[in-house]
């Protein structure tokens, strides 16, 4: 705040001095950058913030003192591009300048699995940060063997070893059980650790150093995750990965009821001393991609800051986090991360207070908690599930999602629906072609009845189309 | 105003949003062979009254075929001046065709009737050739609206529905367009037998340009310029069986010498020459289109092992179909095959990628329907609100969708849900009608449940077959009706 003063009497002093018109100065703003000495050059009259690299906030992992950056880098959202051959595959060019810029401005903790970005995601991490001296960087992958294919012992030590191959390390900073919870629970985790002995394996590892702190991630089933930490004396889980933001803080059961409230996660793993690292902070940008009504609000209190950084400043203010996990595409996301990460300023009580209000208010709008993670892809049939439901979810938030015929704006939100449905998504990929086979239910982190919600989605577009609303 | 009846047809063509329709319907209902097999006698009355009074204007004014080919004959005008002369007529090559065309209107030889009429000729050509390059367009603005997140324009896809007719419409706009650049209207006085039969009235027109001997000095400047080679400049006399009443000649002739009259003695002597001229017949070549072989695979859910990318769809097939299947309003085949002239104006109009050329020899270029692209939806009437020829009769949404056009059948062999590879309800949960229900197997209570179709409420729209994950070939498909039925 003082030196934003600073910089304003500067200014103003600057204009007295040379008793310019406005015109001038916008000039000199455009044009003054090269010129040091210029007080317009100062970053805040200009477009571009400069962030700077050395106020990364940094957490500490009590067993081994690392100093984790409070913002991790999440690999599961890689950009992509179309090749020579058609396909889509990662751009490792844009991820290599993404990488470099989150290291450059401190970030040291990148989370990938063998599962991300079609089974590309580690190779790309790997490449991209093997170009980096290895203490710059801490590495969390994950034992994703989610396919029943792969529970036996023999095919999840290979996906194991592969990790360590596609990474390009000869030691894993950060091992995680995969998303335990998911499919019918207690169940599922036993045949995927237990039974094929592979958890007894991870601690081996630990213990021979090579793997140099062992966690899990959770979705679904709270059973699994009562179950973890009740044996939390025999495992001694160095990290603990949840889903926590400030929507599921309180109303993630509200949600879907197999969900569980951050709040009760946070907190038990607060009471045993467990870092925490959280994932989807943003909702895969559903918190920030919300409603005008919501923005209106949130930039009434801080004009200056993006929506996204109202989340994970709520996710990055909880003492207990280690890291927050950002699966950041684009290198804006990643700027305006860094902006407000370095260094994290935490939310007090009131503005806490403000956040969880709003929540309260995001609860009227009826969008699909899918946050386009993909764990659902590929449908067997070919439909483009995450493209449907954030097409709706856009439509709902743009109010483009008409009550009935009567409704004020009903010829145009019909054609924006409509136009923009056959946009993102291809017609054979579209919601009619949904046969309900369910394969994708048990993927789904977030426990979203797709063919359920799908379906709901095609007869609302058969609606539409037919003008029977 | 010629070229804008022409542009305004030629959009009616393109238009694919179905909006033109109400303001410039009514342009392709006044074609004279559409309004014919419509039965629409008013049209023909008044068509026949106009030629009466006025000559072919007709064939100046409202066929867009002749405008087309003044367009060509204007562009070959701009390379030689004063290039056409007179010919006389060739009248046993116009009756041959009329007689040909009569013959094959009566006993309901679609195909011909199509390949001769010019109405469905410039169709066509505006459908395969035109509206592919107006669609890309349409695409590009489409392509832009959404980078800037206008609504505006939508795209729309560009398929190739029949390489035949695609085949028989350039080598239609190749001969007429060489025919009209060297000769201007020779297709219309010697092939197109709407010009024939308009030539009958014409010669009893009460007006008509008429020269005047007395001022003519014989100059044969209006002879070279008559696109028609109607005027005899040495006889003083013109062939009004062939004169399209373009009036060219009335403006070029510097001695004012003919004008456009009353004459009472209308006989005018008929130059009779057995010459006959070559007409190259290869549009009429065919192609058998060649049906690859295709195997049926069923797709089967794999265990996916990571996570994101989108499944490989596999095209569908066109089922091999017993009886072809009509639009709503067609009435069943005889009535349809006997009115439709293959104008392609449904063909353009379907937006669910339903309508397409037929390949049937007998039916050639008439349309018919399948569901590979689409089906046939509930709210769209439009081909049968488009059709000029009484083809495709006008119905309401809610007569459609009692209209029984077709049935469908299940093959067991491809149905995901009876060869228990997955649940599935696709076919009955998008049935219009509610024909389809999800049964039992026999003796298998815990196996997926399959469809059964209700044919009495069957109307054979093809949402089924549509959305049929079974690929290529779907695991039900619509068998055409030779006579539709009001259920």
């Amino acid at each position: 705040m003082e030196e934003k003063n600073k910089s304003y009497i500067n200014r103003r002093k600057f204009l007295k001095r040379l008793g310019m018109g406005t015109t001038a100065v916008s000039v000199a703003a455009l044009t003054g950058c090269k010129h040091g000495k210029n007080p317009v050059t100062d970053e805040n009259l200009t477009a571009t913030r400069v962030i700077p690299k050395d106020q990364m906030t940094y957490r500490t992992q009590p067993k081994s003192g690392d100093k984790v950056s409070i913002l991790g880098y999440g690999c599961m959202r890689w950009p992509t591009i179309v090749n020579e051959q058609g396909e889509e595959v990662i751009d490792q060019n844009t991820v290599n300048q993404l990488v470099d810029t989150a290291i450059e401005h401190g970030v040291n903790y990148f989370d990938t699995s063998p599962a991300y970005c079609k089974g590309g995601s580690e190779r790309a991490t790997g490449i991209a940060l093997k170009r980096h001296p290895r203490e710059k960087f801490l590495i969390a992958t994950k034992l994703s063997n989610f396919a029943s294919s792969t529970w036996s012992r023999k095919k999840s030590m290979e996906m194991y070893y592969n990790s360590f191959r596609e990474l390009q390390v000869d030691y894993i900073d950060y091992m995680l059980l995969h998303a335990v919870g998911m499919g019918d629970g207690m169940k599922r985790y036993e045949a995927r650790y237990i039974d094929n002995g592979m958890l007894d394996f991870l601690l081996e590892e630990r213990k021979a150093g090579r793997i140099r702190h062992l966690g899990f991630s959770y979705h679904g089933d709270v059973k699994v995750f009562d179950h973890l930490l009740a044996q939390h004396d025999v495992y001694q889980w160095d990290f603990v990965q949840i889903q926590m933001n400030y929507l599921d803080w309180q109303h993630a059961k509200e949600v879907n009821r197999r969900n569980t409230n951050a709040e009760y996660l946070y907190g038990e793993l607060e009471k045993r001393n467990i870092p925490v690292v959280i994932m989807e902070p943003l909702l895969g940008g559903r918190l920030s991609k919300v409603h005008d009504h919501i923005v209106a609000r949130l930039k009434q209190r801080e004009p200056e800051r993006s929506v996204a950084s109202w989340a994970f400043r709520f996710a990055g203010t909880h003492k207990g986090v280690l890291t927050v996990l950002s699966g950041m595409t684009y290198m804006e996301h990643l700027l305006d991360n860094l902006h407000t990460f370095c260094p994290l300023q935490p939310l007090n009580d009131e503005e806490m207070q403000y956040l969880y209000e709003t929540a309260d208010l995001m609860m009227q709008y009826p969008t699909i908690p899918c946050n386009d993670c993909k764990y659902c892809m590929p449908c067997p049939y070919g439909l483009d599930i995450p493209a449907i439901l954030v097409h709706y979810n856009k439509c709902v938030n743009e109010g483009n999602v008409p009550e009935d015929r009567q409704a004020e704006n009903y010829r145009e939100a019909r054609r924006a629906f409509l136009v923009g449905y056959d946009r993102s998504v291809p017609k054979l990929r579209q919601a009619n072609h949904c046969i309900g086979c369910k394969h994708c239910i048990s993927h789904c982190p977030q426990g979203i009845n797709i063919p359920k919600e799908l379906q709901r989605i095609d007869g609302f577009v058969e609606k539409l189309k037919q003008g029977t609303l | 105003m010629a070229i804008a009846v022409c542009a305004a047809i030629t959009l009616l063509f393109l238009d694919f949003t179905g909006c033109l329709h109400h303001y410039w319907g009514w342009l392709a209902k006044v074609q004279l062979l559409p309004a014919i097999l419509a039965g629409n006698f008013i049209i023909v009355a008044v068509l026949a009254v106009l030629t009466l009074i006025c000559g072919r204007i007709y064939c100046s004014v409202i066929c867009p075929l002749g405008i087309m080919q003044d367009v060509f004959a204007r562009l070959g005008r701009l390379k030689k001046k004063n290039r056409y002369n007179y010919s006389p007529a060739k009248n046993i090559l116009r009756y041959i065709f009329l007689a040909i065309f009569i013959i094959a209107l009566v006993t309901g030889i679609g195909s011909v009737v199509a390949l001769l009429a010019p109405y469905s000729s410039f169709g066509r050509i505006v459908e395969n050739l035109l509206s592919p390059f107006w669609i890309w367009g349409n695409n590009l603005l489409a392509y832009w609206a959404e980078k800037t997140e206008s609504y505006a324009f939508y795209s729309v896809d560009v398929w190739l529905k029949s390489g035949l007719t695609l085949i028989v419409s350039i080598l239609t706009v190749s001969v007429i367009g060489w025919l009209a650049w060297r000769n201007g209207r020779t297709y219309c006085n010697s092939v197109c037998p709407v010009g024939t039969i308009l030539g009958f009235l014409s010669r009893f027109s009460l007006l008509k340009p008429v020269i005047d001997t007395s001022k003519c000095n014989s100059c044969g400047l209006c002879a070279r310029n008559c696109k028609a080679a109607c005027i005899d400049s040495k006889q003083h006399s013109i062939d009004y069986s062939r004169c399209v009443v373009c009036l060219n000649c009335i403006s070029i002739c510097k001695k004012g010498a003919i004008t456009y009259q009353r004459r009472k003695s209308d006989a005018v002597d008929q130059i009779k020459n057995k010459d006959e001229q070559n007409i190259d017949k290869g549009r009429r070549s065919m192609l058998a289109g060649t049906a690859s072989l295709a195997t049926v695979s069923l797709l089967h859910a794999q265990e996916k092992t990571t996570d994101g990318g989108l499944a490989i769809i596999i095209d569908k097939k066109i089922p091999k179909r017993n009886q072809a299947i009509r639009p709503a309003g067609a009435q069943g085949e005889k009535h349809f095959t006997s009115h439709c002239t293959a104008c392609q104006l449904c063909v353009s109009a379907c937006p669910n990628g339903v309508l397409r050329p037929s390949k049937n020899l007998e039916t050639l270029m008439q349309p018919e329907m399948s569901f590979e692209r689409g089906y046939c939806r509930p709210e769209c009437t439009r081909c049968s609100e488009v059709c000029p020829a009484g083809a495709i009769r006008l119905v309401d949404k809610a007569e459609k969708s009692a209209i029984q056009i077709g049935h469908a059948v299940w093959i067991k062999q491809n149905c995901i849900a009876a060869n228990e590879k997955d649940i599935c309800d696709n076919c009955a949960r998008h049935c219009p009608t509610g024909a389809i229900q999800m049964i039992e197997q026999n003796g298998k209570p815990a196996a997926p449940k399959i469809p059964a179709i209700n044919t009495e409420r069957c109307i054979g729209c093809g949402a089924c077959e549509n959305l049929c994950p079974a690929r290529p070939f779907s695991a039900i498909y619509v068998e055409g009706h030779d006579r539709h039925k009001t259920l």
